[in-house]
Parts: C-alpha cells; sequence; structure tokens
C-alpha cells in the first residue's frame, strides 16, 4: 500500500511539473540563435537542399558519430549474447514448406524494396530522406526475406564485412577532412557542384551512402541473431 | 481560448503518453509491458521535441523551389529539433532490442514473465 | 481549424490505443498497439513539418519495433511448449 501511495505521488509531481511548463508556453513567432545561422548560411557553405541533412551531417556531425558507434555496440552485445554453435545448417531440417502465393510474391517485391532503400539513401540532400531511413527499408526488406523465403540464407560474414568497412570509411572521410579541409566532417573535400544536382553539396552524397549501407546491415544482422536461435533446441 | 495552434495541442497530448509510459513502467508486473512502456515513453518524449520547433504558417525545411531560395529564414520551420529527433528515435529501437535480449535470457533462467519472482538482487 | 480538428481526432486515437497497450492482457494485442501509437505519431510529424521525421518514425519506430517484438514473443512461447 505504501509502494502504491508513493508511485502516484511521483505522477501527480511529474503531472504538476509538466502542466507547468505548457502553461507558460508561448508560441514562437521567427527563428532565432543558432538556428537563424544554421538556414541563413546552409545553402552557400553546405550546398545541400535538404537543411536536416546539412545540419545532421556537417554542423553537428559529432553527434552522428556518435550514434553510429551506439549501433555498433548494440548489435555488437546481441550478437554475443545470441551466439548458435552451428548457425547455418539448422534451417533445414524441420521447416515446413510455406504457401506458393507468399513465396512468389516475395520474389518480385523484394529487389523492388531493396531499390527503394537504394534511392532514398543516395538523395538525401535533395528531398526528405537519407542514410538512417534507407538502412530501414533495406532491413526490412531482408525481414520479408527471411519470413516468407526461409530456404534462402545470408551469411554472417558478408554482413560484419560490409558493415565494418562502411563504418571505417565513415571516420576515414571525417580524418580526411581534417587533413584536406576547414575540420573534421567537413564537407568541402569534394567540390561543392551546382545546388539541387545529384553531384551537389562535396562529401554528403558518398557519407551518407556509407551510413546507409552499415545501418542496413547492422538491423539486419540483429534480425538474423534472433531467427536463429529460434531452431535451437534447449 | 484564442489562438490555440497545433503546436500546443500535440504538446499537451505528448505530455499525456510521456505520463502513461511512466506509469506503465511503474505499475505493471509483466516484464514485456515494462518494455512496451519504455517505448511508449520514447514515443512521447519526440512528439513534444519535434511540436516545440514548430513556427506557424511556415512550411518544411527543404528548399525545393525557386521562390525559397530567396527569402528562406521567414518561411521554414525549426530545422534544429528535427535533427536531434532523428538521432533520438533510432537510439531508441538500440535500447529497445537490448532489453528484449535480456528478458530471453532471464527467461531462460526461471520460466517465468512475472517481475516478482526475480528476487537474486533484493536484500 | 480543419487541422486543428483533425490534430485533436489524431490524439484521442493514440491516448485509447496507448491504455490497449498497458493494460490488455493478451501480449500480442499490446505489442500490435504500440506499433499503431507509433504509426500515428508519424501521421502528426507530417502535419507539424517535419518530413524526414515521420519517415524515419514509421520505417524504424512502427516497423521494425514490431517484428522485433514478434520475434521475442514467439522464442518465449516455444520454450514454454518444449517445457510441457
Amino acid at each position: 500500500m505504501l509502494k502504491n501511495s508513493l508511485i502516484l505521488v511521483l505522477i501527480i509531481g511529474f503531472a504538476a511539473t509538466m502542466y507547468s511548463l505548457f502553461a507558460s508556453y508561448t508560441p514562437k513567432e521567427n527563428l532565432s540563435g543558432v538556428s537563424k545561422h544554421y538556414v541563413e548560411n546552409g545553402k552557400e557553405e553546405v550546398g545541400a537542399a535538404n537543411l536536416v541533412t546539412a545540419i545532421v551531417l556537417t554542423y553537428r556531425g559529432f553527434d552522428t558519430l556518435g550514434e553510429v558507434s551506439i549501433l555498433f555496440l548494440t548489435a555488437a552485445i546481441i550478437g554475443f549474447f545470441l551466439k548458435v554453435e552451428h548457425g547455418d545448417s539448422i534451417v533445414n531440417e524441420k521447416v515446413k514448406r510455406y504457401s506458393e502465393i507468399l513465396g512468389t510474391g516475395a520474389k518480385v517485391l523484394i529487389p523492388m524494396m531493396i531499390l527503394l532503400g537504394v534511392y532514398v539513401f543516395v538523395n538525401g540532400h535533395l528531398t526528405p530522406g537519407g542514410g538512417f531511413q534507407g538502412g530501414a527499408i533495406i532491413a526490412s526488406a531482408f525481414v520479408l526475406m527471411f519470413i516468407a523465403l526461409p530456404h534462402h540464407t545470408i551469411s554472417h560474414k558478408v554482413l560484419s564485412v560490409v558493415e565494418s568497412f562502411s563504418g571505417l570509411g565513415y571516420v576515414l572521410i571525417g580524418v580526411l577532412g581534417v587533413v584536406l579541409a576547414a575540420g573534421f566532417l567537413d564537407n568541402q573535400i569534394l567540390s561543392l557542384g551546382t545546388f539541387g544536382t545529384i553531384l551537389s553539396a562535396g562529401a554528403i552524397p558518398v557519407i551518407y551512402i556509407l551510413v546507409g549501407l552499415k545501418v542496413g546491415t547492422e538491423l539486419t544482422g540483429i534480425i538474423s541473431n534472433l531467427k536463429e536461435i529460434q531452431n535451437e533446441q534447449e | 481560448m484564442k489562438n490555440i495552434g497545433i503546436e500546443q495541442i500535440s504538446l499537451a497530448f505528448g505530455f499525456i503518453i510521456l505520463l502513461l509510459g511512466l506509469w506503465g513502467t511503474l505499475t505493471q508486473k509483466n516484464i514485456i509491458k515494462i518494455v512496451l512502456s519504455f517505448t511508449l515513453f520514447d514515443t512521447g518524449l519526440n512528439i513534444i521535441i519535434v511540436a516545440i520547433g514548430y513556427l506557424r504558417n511556415k512550411t518544411a525545411p527543404i528548399i525545393d523551389s525557386a521562390e525559397l531560395q530567396k527569402d528562406t529564414v521567414n518561411k521554414v520551420v525549426d530545422p534544429l529539433p528535427q535533427a536531434l529527433v532523428l538521432t533520438s528515435i533510432v537510439i531508441g529501437v538500440g535500447v529497445t532490442a537490448l532489453m528484449l535480449v535480456y528478458v530471453l535470457k532471464l527467461y531462460k533462467e526461471k520460466k517465468s514473465l512475472i517481475i516478482n519472482d526475480y528476487k537474486d538482487l533484493k536484500w | 481549424m480543419l487541422y486543428i480538428i483533425i490534430t485533436v481526432v489524431l490524439g484521442i486515437v493514440m491516448i485509447v490505443m496507448s491504455i490497449i497497450a498497458i493494460h490488455h492482457k493478451n501480449n500480442t494485442l499490446a505489442v500490435l498497439s504500440a506499433g499503431g501509437v507509433s504509426l500515428v505519431a508519424s501521421i502528426l510529424y507530417l502535419l507539424l513539418a517535419a518530413p524526414d521525421v515521420a519517415l524515419t518514425e514509421a520505417a524504424i519506430g512502427s516497423g521494425l519495433t514490431t517484428i522485433i517484438f514478434f520475434y521475442v514473443l514467439n522464442k518465449i512461447k516455444k520454450q514454454n511448449h518444449v517445457e510441457e
């Protein structure tokens, strides 16, 4: 009984704090401060049409480096916990045959989903999109392959090699920015091009291709680990 | 009641979902429900952050037509909270996946999904 | 005025789905309701002029989180059946 009343007091305290925050909020009219500098000078300094991409990859590039390393750490810990000794030979023993319609439909849909994912992260600096969204779409295509076509497997070596090289390439481009241009992850190591075409905004398309491949293979690796322990015996 | 816009209504609903997620974490006994309440907490928090950066009658921060190139400062919504929320959503899914793997390992030990059966760390 | 009505309706749908997610006894329905909250939040982000965030929330929050939950629930059910 004491625990329930303590929980109720805690929730009411939080609710009162949030109500006071909500009541004193006045909506703003104009941009001010750091955002105004980013919006005014983003077009000349970075050259990308998508301002959110310009902030995530150049102005706040260190935060993206931190996020990429957190994702890598998560995938490594999950791979360590869900280790199976003889992983690749368990699938063919007791998986029953799925229906024809599901298999044929999946074979038509999966290449198109991968193409959509690659389109989303290659055009990340012109339209809404980018590396994280494109990587999630590619991971969803591989999940469809795991569910509808269970006899096609993906080897873990290919996934981990692609993921490691993409992460290494991202850090190398950052260091190249220190050597050739103003700072870490500066995108002026390649020329800025004309505004609004694919080959513009310096090194941003290259960075987003590496980030998209890394996120896609990481999420696929997590789900492949979860799938392989489904069939192990106790 | 004058001058209520979209951002104040979204802020209110974001606060309510955050409180529901927090209450679910503290009172539920099934471990799957506790992990689900953490997901709701993350979703509510992201709604609050995006709602703060909204300015009235302005459009998305993507320069895709010629008239937006001239006077960009007065016509776009604040792009900085959106960049922060992008990172936050991806980290949220990573933390959820890690919590679920721990649930699997706990279930293998004692075969129970109720958190009152795990008393090993209580003094 | 139309946008205010749409936002209020979406907000009420989100609150009802999150209450179902916390209180329902069946684990499968609770996980599906939490995926539904993410989906409606993605529509709300589009009304708040944030298309990047809406894409990310729909792909990662609503799609991949629900799939990971279902894999874990399936494994728990299989371990239960092996026991009995």
